[in-house]
């Protein structure tokens, strides 16, 4: 069987089951390839859903002064929300075989501003063999863009197959790159067994609505679990 | 051979262990490590002088896990507790004191499912988690292994991170740093006699030979940007 055929129900898409006597946020993993938008997403996800959730961020982005500054002046959250993490030229490793620095910074964050009731993790730009996890966050955006060749969603692996929810970023500049959105969706839909696929353009926080609408109703479905 | 000693020395128990680098990303950012023979270098450098304290530190608190189950009352919080202090006067940059920490609360949360018990809940009581060569003494008094078992990991941890930072850094032979880290770990010791002192010394006669540059550039890196390991 080649390595990307995997089997539909090898993971459950199913929150993890609420601890007795411990409740915490709605950890959600958002990866995906370098340059497929994965920052500009957290970014328009902070400012779209600040104001009624209480959030903190992770990221595993490769993290400069710059960017540090960049997130302050542009006030997606208050910057001590925000903490970097160093996965040691190996940010799949840090998502999934060892996620002790992550889950650490996790913990750490929330309980720093307790109550928060979102974690975002954000991956280092990684291959298409990249996956979230179960031990780190309980669902996950895998986002790839359509500069990056459409050719991707067919091409699957763990990220375009199992990830929660899929987001096909940059649409707007298909037709300058040469790539048809619409077999990219149709292929993606082939991988992912019936999982939603949305298309975005990310140019201004309102392109990413249809996953802040998504992420409520995850919101709702971690709040209610059994 | 104890089973468990090989979950502690593989690299892939998730511990944390691959985002630090024990100063070879700073070292190679300030042009001291450039090649496989500066590496072994910096890497014999390290070994006699940070790895002899974490070893001697993961043997002591080793020792005192065992010493008390042998006698009741014996009052572990409070002797990890002087070991960490002692520790801490021992590296004197913040950043790295930090970082050990941080690696200690990594390797608590990968060994307390395996190797339950009253040691590691003492080696996890300082607010911000025990120095990492503590509790790996505590995981491996634990995992009933022996202190100089600690001492051999002690070492290993440190020449494989080390010489896995230089393989993703610059892009070294790992076949060959492979051989520089079994090279300088068996240079460097300790022997057993070593170890059984070790083991029986005060908190506060424990060797005390951490390298100023080591403390220099661990404080360089934290100011580093664009910086892809911990410290």
């Amino acid at each position: 069987m080649p390595p990307h055929d995997i089997p539909r129900d090898l993971f459950h898409n199913e929150p993890a089951p609420r601890t007795a006597g411990v409740d915490r946020p709605l950890r959600v993993g958002v990866g995906g390839p370098v340059g497929s938008g994965k920052t500009t997403l957290v970014g328009s996800l902070c400012r779209l859903l600040r104001d009624e959730t209480s959030m903190v961020v992770v990221t595993n982005d490769i993290f400069t002064s710059e960017d540090a500054n960049a997130l302050r002046e542009a006030g997606v959250l208050p910057i001590e929300r925000i903490e970097a993490v160093e996965t040691g030229c190996c940010p799949h490793t840090a998502i999934r075989d060892d996620i002790a620095a992550n889950l650490d910074a996790v913990e750490r964050l929330e309980q720093r501003h307790d109550p928060v009731e979102l974690t975002l993790v954000e991956s280092g730009g990684d291959n298409l063999t990249a996956i979230f996890s179960r031990g780190l966050v309980d669902v996950q955006i895998f986002v790839i863009d359509t500069a990056g060749g459409d050719d991707v969603p067919r091409k699957g692996g763990p990220g375009v197959a199992l990830a929660d929810l899929l987001v096909i970023n940059k649409v707007d500049l298909a037709p300058y790159v040469g790539s048809d959105v619409e077999s990219m969706l149709s292929d993606a839909a082939d991988r992912r067994g019936g999982r939603p696929v949305v298309p975005t353009s990310l140019v201004d926080a309102a392109g990413a609505t249809p996953i802040a609408e998504w992420l409520r109703r995850e919101l709702v479905r971690w709040t209610h679990r059994p | 051979m104890n089973p468990d000693l090989l979950l502690l020395a593989d690299g892939r128990f998730p511990a944390g262990g691959h985002s630090w680098s024990a100063g070879v990303e700073a070292a190679v950012g300030v042009g001291d490590v450039v090649d496989t023979a500066t590496l072994e270098r910096y890497l014999a450098g390290r070994l006699a002088t940070t790895g002899i304290v974490d070893a001697a530190f993961a043997v002591a608190a080793c020792a005192a896990v065992a010493r008390s189950r042998a006698v009741s009352g014996d009052d572990l919080v409070e002797t990890l507790g002087r070991l960490d202090d002692e520790y801490d006067a021992r590296v004197p940059s913040p950043h790295l004191r930090a970082t050990s920490r941080r690696l200690g609360r990594h390797l608590l949360r990968a060994a307390r499912p395996i190797w339950p018990g009253p040691a590691l809940d003492a080696a996890a009581a300082r607010a911000d988690g025990g120095h990492q060569s503590i509790v790996l003494g505590a995981v491996v008094a634990n995992a009933d292994a022996r202190p100089t078992d600690a001492a051999a990991l002690a070492m290993h941890h440190l020449a494989a991170a080390v010489t896995t930072a230089a393989v993703r850094l610059l892009g070294l032979d790992p076949i060959e740093l492979a051989a520089v880290a079994s090279r300088a770990v068996r240079a460097a010791g300790p022997d057993a006699s070593t170890v059984s002192a070790w083991a029986q010394l005060a908190a506060h006669d424990l060797p005390a030979m951490g390298g100023s540059l080591s403390e220099i550039l661990g404080e360089h890196h934290r100011h580093l940007d664009a910086r892809l390991f911990v410290a």
